[in-house]
């Protein structure tokens, strides 16, 4: 076993240089935005500097980030909300009854490309002018969702033993009844996950709504282009307004790690 | 098996004798299956499969300019103009095998790397974890503009660190040449973590036993990755590769928000999606851009079933 101390320092050093290639960047994304523009040219400010939040107050007060704020939100809610309304009851039918053509069909979804959506979509929408509203951004971002619950809700069902809902009909529920109040109740866990995934995907999916949405209906992804002009780029603001991006999903998944993880991996280990 | 026949029997009879029940409602639980998937199937069938009928009818017509213009039926021109355009089409393609195998194996090798190293538990593993996490869920086009700071050519963290080293500067986004591979950087930085979760999460449900007796037998640390982990895992890996490989070949938020609009100025990193894109919503090419978009979805479906059935043989 004189193996095991070389093995111990290469491991600990292996770890802290994934993780700081993981983090550093990130940090350097954050100091840049309490920085002045002058200060990210200055090289001798890299680390040392005085922070400010000017950038800050430019991306909340004259980029009117706190409307694409409460779009995006507005937007991966109702997205949400309603593909779990509509996809945890399927997922259960799928599961109970086997329905594995109607299941491929739903998974598609993930396999097609988002454009060859767009395209038609563009085209019906536009012509019912909607395009630019929150509701065809609100469907469109349901294609993301929809799938997804349906994906992780199947696996959670097939988990979940039979005997429990037919203990429930032994007692004198009604099939949907047992559904209702007994499988419902023990997919909890298993909604929470689908749905703070289904959620961060939609907060930070970008192409629909760079087709979809109008100036005022517009998500963060887009809004960060407005830091972007042709000649040159406001880097202390664009900085902030990647910060303010993505600060709030990353807490979101660092406070709901398990769920997130266990979303992201689901179906991995069934081989 | 009995006391299934004896449920079986009790929840006919508890349905069927019991007269409290509505009508609608015993409808209801009689009709649950398709009753409950009937709203899902309904949202997939009109947003998902008629639009992608209409994008097949689409690639076959002249469609272009306004959505509202006529557009007449021309067989599979659009077809034969796209498959023999050398110009835009097949670079596209070139670049988007190109960005998805080499981000592929960089991701699945270091990704494995990664995932035995926090395989067996350790203190500080926690933190380890959340740093993982944090670049997987960060929004991709801000991941974009984060990279586009540090490699910007003049005044990036890149070229400085370089510097200390006495090489650079490189043009890292801005080079014709360099662009593609700096995508690359970031797609890997930005998803690795996803196959380390993956297949940590097989490693774990792996049970200990064939890896004690390997160690009985007097197996060497990489003997027993190779001969017995490996192996194991074999199928954790492929899932993680269809993943990776059905979103990799998609890329792309962080293409446009890096080069912007066609991949930049010489489309650079005018990937099939980027270039269907650009058709699409800056040129309002409809048809051509159709016909772009299934063939790449045939190329998706192509590439998934060649994995899948790679797969079987596996297991």
């Amino acid at each position: 076993m004189r193996a095991r101390t070389p093995f111990k320092t290469f491991r600990v050093v292996a770890l802290i240089l994934v993780v700081l290639s993981l983090l550093a960047p990130l940090a350097w994304m954050v100091a840049a935005s309490l920085k002045t523009n002058v200060d990210i040219y200055n090289p001798d400010k890299a680390l040392l500097f005085t922070p400010t939040w000017d950038n800050y107050a430019t991306v909340l007060k004259q980029a009117n980030y706190v409307q694409f704020i409460a779009n995006s939100l507005w937007v991966a809610f109702a997205a949400t909300a309603l593909s779990i309304l509509i996809g945890v009851p399927a997922a259960y039918s799928m599961s109970r009854f086997s329905m594995r053509r109607s299941a491929l069909v739903v998974l598609m979804a993930r396999v097609i490309p988002a454009v060859s959506l767009l395209v038609p979509w563009y085209y019906v929408f536009s012509n019912l002018h909607m395009v630019g509203g929150f509701t065809v951004l609100i469907l469109s971002h349901m294609f993301v969702s929809l799938p997804l619950i349906v994906y992780i809700m199947m696996g959670y069902f097939d988990g979940l033993p039979l005997e429990l809902e037919e203990s429930g009909l032994v007692d004198g529920l009604t099939p949907i009844g047992a559904f209702r109040r007994i499988t419902l109740p023990l997919s909890t866990p298993g909604i929470a996950t689908a749905g703070i995934l289904s959620f961060i995907f939609s907060w930070n999916n970008f192409m629909f709504a760079l087709v979809l949405s109008s100036a005022d209906t517009k998500t963060l992804p887009v809004a960060i282009f407005d830091f972007v002009g042709y000649a040159s780029i406001d880097w202390g603001g664009l900085m902030a307004a990647s910060t303010v991006v993505t600060l709030p999903i990353m807490l979101v998944a660092l406070f709901a790690q398990k769920y997130v993880v266990s979303g992201l991996t689901a179906g991995a280990t069934k081989g | 098996m009995s006391a299934t026949t004896t449920t079986t029997a009790r929840t006919t009879e508890s349905l069927t004798t019991s007269t409290s029940t509505p009508g609608w409602a015993r409808w209801a639980n009689q009709h649950r299956k398709w009753l409950f998937a009937a709203p899902a199937m309904v949202f997939v069938a009109l947003l998902i499969v008629f639009p992608v009928a209409w994008t097949v009818y689409l690639s076959l017509t002249d469609a272009e300019g306004s959505v509202r213009a006529e557009s007449s039926f021309i067989g599979f021109a659009n077809y034969l103009d796209v498959l023999s355009d050398t110009e835009r089409f097949w670079p596209a393609v070139l670049r988007t095998v190109v960005f998805t195998s080499g981000v592929l194996l960089v991701e699945v090798v270091l990704g494995m790397a990664i995932a035995l190293l926090l395989w067996r538990p350790f203190k500080g593993e926690k933190w380890v974890r959340v740093a993982v996490l944090l670049p997987l869920v960060a929004t991709p086009v801000a991941v974009g503009m984060m990279w586009r700071l540090i490699f910007d050519p003049n005044i990036g963290m890149a070229n400085r660190v370089l510097g200390w080293f006495g090489l650079g500067p490189w043009p890292w986004l801005a080079g014709e040449h360099s662009a593609l591979p700096t995508t690359m950087f970031i797609d890997i930085w930005q998803w690795t973590p996803m196959v380390v979760l993956i297949l940590l999460a097989g490693l774990t449900s792996l049970s200990d036993e064939p890896q004690e007796a390997a160690l009985i037998d007097g197996a060497t640390a990489w003997q027993r990755f190779r001969h017995v982990t490996l192996p194991l895992l074999m199928p954790t890996v492929l899932v993680a590769v269809l993943l990776r490989g059905i979103d990799a070949l998609k890329t792309f938020d962080i293409l446009y928000a890096t080069k912007g609009k066609g991949g930049g100025s010489f489309h650079e990193v005018e990937t099939l999606n980027v270039y269907a894109y650009g058709l699409s919503f800056d040129y309002n090419e409809y048809g051509v851009s159709s016909a772009v978009l299934i063939i790449f979805f045939l190329i998706i479906i192509g590439s998934m079933w060649a994995l899948t059935s790679r797969r079987k043989d596996v297991a």
